[in-house]
């Protein structure tokens, strides 16, 4: 048993450089039988070394989609890109796959949702660990696997050196997790991506997965981009925050900001309609109603509307015609002015929350 | 669990105004066998699953079930409902003995307790309109209401908040939210005093989420329906239950009204599990809550330790933990109803520690690596 004082959180300074990862106005179109799929509409964020962004919204609000298209993992026969990401000064759009394979697995590393669907389970556990360490390095199978074995010791697998020769059916859903994160860390990356990375666990596991994470971007000085639909896990592992919705940000600003003072409707709605240990029990939450619209056919103007309770307070129909815009740095693309803002969220919304 | 309320003089604050028992458990256990060898297969080892569970459920409230996956809680939702046959325990519903209950005993009870499943893509037959699917149960048991079953159905459907003109769609029309609320009519068709809900609102978006707890309150505080609610969201199960109930492994460790439990835990794995809830902290100066982060995963139930089952993981376990079973009992200065089953509990609060217990190792190494920089 060992047991530790408090540590603070990460809390490394914004340096004034250029952003380590750059996305300027991506759409990501997909042609599908009922028509074209908006999956991404116009998304600006950028990501410095050591920085934690964290993306949230419900499912099909394009959050993932994203992070494969940095990664390059779209299919390109039926996905249509535009825009830019620019990674540590390299363009990534329209990159040769010669160029993407040399930086996946080696400058940007992803971690997966489920961990037993994204593990091979024809291969050992260690063998998928060394793997991209052996094709980024160079160097011999015997480096690679004593490469394996460090990197499970240092994500908390016992026994390391026999376990490394296990197959993925033969740890369980924490331990697979720590490997995943083992084999995305194993070259160092300077991105790292977790797309809901521990949605799949449970909650004693989730708690020992986040933390480990964010020890380990202390040690390694990864960027993360950390995906997740669990405002809560959010609220633990970012330091900046961007809130999506139907393929687009509605609001971003830094995890304080964004969760202590929300701007746009959507959030306030996210925050109310989830209950917390220490919210009072005799509150009904409040519901977002309506559910989230079909990218097919999105919305006209801002895509919230139809779910939002004050387009009235900005009159003359601007929210069914006219697309806001989200402005640079903190912020909400929502046609309020920033005083209706403040004083809804005061008036209305902080009440709710209890 | 035996509670008689004539013996408790400080019944001073019950959670809500509560009827009598309306179901009650006794030593509930369900071990799936595991079958192996050759040429003849034969039994090798059980999953024990659920092992020994005592739970009672009162007219009218609504009890959490919570936990990890594996540890038994679903199983427990399946073996109240009878879909599924115990090994062993007593079950006994407003009275009378279930637990071996042949299918034309059940009939009559079957219409009272009905049940919530978790995924609504699966648990709605496609092939049939959703008039049918909420008119099955009502056939089944031979109800004719006044007006006729299609009224009460359009009837239900209102209840639910979705349109009775939907009468005739099939499920694939609706979206996973409005799919559960059809799942909930069907439950509401039999008028029923227990509804079993299993993980009712997981599989939804989270803004849909609180649309259907929300109907799930409505439909418990109007018709006075008991719940048993199974979930592993402890925010949701506070937000939804009067008493909650933790499981691990097969076993209940804790028991007692929502503040008991969520405020003056005892049990070591109550704390754990409370701690590792990740909370939006809305106020910028937060009394601080303890950190607890186990090591490892949640023991095979085929092979469960013994003695108390959470040991392997426990930071107080010491050797009586491993040869004697704590009984799940009332500890000094736990209020009536209030049951934990722990050897050497923990302080009945939820605050900081001076130090935090971090028991899996690589978190351990990694941080007095950052504390000693």
């Amino acid at each position: 048993m060992t047991t530790l004082t408090k540590t603070e959180g990460a809390g490394s300074a914004p340096t004034g450089s250029d952003p380590f990862l750059s996305v300027r106005d991506l759409y990501v179109r997909f042609s599908t039988e009922d028509g074209t799929v908006k999956a991404v509409d116009g998304l600006s964020f950028d990501l410095e070394r050591g920085r934690t962004l964290g993306i949230v919204g419900e499912s099909g609000s394009g959050k993932s989609v994203t992070n494969l298209t940095v990664l390059g993992l779209h299919n390109p026969k039926t996905t249509q890109i535009a825009g830019e990401i620019v990674l540590d000064g390299q363009e990534l759009i329209g990159a040769r796959e010669r160029t993407l394979e040399t930086l996946r697995g080696n400058k940007m590393a992803m971690i997966f949702q489920d961990p037993l669907t994204a593990l091979s389970p024809y291969y050992t556990v260690g063998r998928q660990i060394a793997e991209p360490y052996r094709k980024h390095r160079g160097v011999s199978r015997r480096e690679a696997h004593l490469r394996a074995v460090e990197m499970l010791a240092k994500v908390g697998i016992p026994q390391p050196k026999l376990r490394v020769n296990d197959y993925p059916h033969q740890f369980s859903g924490g331990m697979r997790q720590r490997a995943m994160i083992a084999m995305a860390l194993a070259c160092d990356p300077d991105l790292l991506i977790a797309d809901e990375p521990t949605t799949a666990l449970d909650v004693t596991v989730q708690a020992q997965i986040l933390d480990l994470l964010k020890d380990l971007q202390q040690e390694f000085g990864s960027a993360i981009v950390f995906i997740t639909h669990d405002l809560g896990v959010i609220s633990t592992m970012a330091d900046d925050l961007l809130v999506m919705y139907a393929g687009r940000a509605v609001e971003r600003g830094s995890v304080g900001e964004v969760l202590r003072s929300p701007q746009h409707p959507y959030t306030w709605g996210l925050l109310s309609s989830m209950p917390r240990l220490g919210s009072d029990v005799d509150k009904a939450l409040t519901p977002i109603p309506g559910s989230p619209p079909s990218l097919l056919n999105p919305p006209s103007g801002c895509p919230f509307h139809p779910r939002c309770a004050f387009p009235e307070q900005v009159g003359g129909g601007r929210c069914a015609t006219e697309r806001p815009a989200l402005p640079e740095g903190r912020g909400a693309a929502c046609h309020l002015t920033a005083e209706q803002q403040r004083t809804v969220f005061i008036d209305q919304i902080k009440p709710r929350l209890g | 669990m035996s509670e008689n309320p004539t013996l408790s003089p400080e019944r001073q604050d019950p959670p809500d105004a509560v009827g009598e028992t309306l179901l009650s458990v006794e030593g509930l256990t369900k071990h799936f066998p595991i079958y192996g060898g050759f040429p003849f297969k034969r039994k090798v080892g059980a999953v024990q699953a659920v092992d020994g569970v005592d739970l009672t459920v009162r007219a009218g409230e609504s009890i959490g079930l919570v936990g990890e996956s594996g540890c038994g809680k679903s199983t427990t939702g399946r073996l109240i409902t009878r879909l599924m046959q115990p090994t062993s325990g007593r079950i006994t519903y407003a009275g009378q003995d279930i637990t071996r209950a042949n299918r034309r005993q059940l009939a009559p009870i079957r219409s009272e307790i009905q049940m919530i499943f978790q995924d609504p893509y699966s648990s709605l037959n496609p092939r049939q309109t959703v008039g049918t699917i909420i008119k099955s149960p009502m056939e089944v048991n031979g109800i004719n209401p006044p007006g006729g079953r299609e009224k009460r159905v359009r009837e239900l459907l209102e209840t639910v908040g979705l349109n009775p003109e939907h009468y005739n769609r099939f499920p694939h029309e609706f979206s996973g939210g409005q799919r559960q609320r059809i799942g909930v009519a069907r439950a509401l068709a039999l008028e029923p005093k227990l509804i079993v809900a299993d993980e009712p609102v997981s599989a939804l978006d989270v803004s849909i989420q609180a649309q259907v707890v929300n109907l799930l309150q409505k439909v418990r505080e109007e018709l006075g329906i008991a719940f048993l609610f199974i979930a592993h969201d402890l925010a949701i199960v506070r937000h939804f239950s009067q008493r909650v109930a933790v499981m691990y492994l097969g076993k209940v460790v804790e028991i007692g009204d929502r503040d008991s439990i969520y405020n003056r835990p005892r049990h070591p794995y109550t704390h754990a599990l409370l701690s590792a809830v990740p909370e939006v902290e809305l106020a910028e100066e937060t009394e601080g809550r303890e950190r607890i982060r186990l090591a490892g995963d949640v023991p095979s139930p085929v092979n469960p330790p013994s003695g108390c089952r959470f040991r392997t993981r426990c930071w107080k376990a010491q050797d009586k933990c491993a040869t004697q079973e704590p009984p799940l009992v009332r500890i000094g200065g736990n209020r009536e109803g209030h049951l934990t089953a722990c050897h050497f509990p923990e302080e009945p609060t939820i605050a900081a520690r001076d130090e935090d217990v971090v028991l899996d190792p690589a978190l351990a190494a990694l941080e007095e690596a950052t504390d000693t920089h």
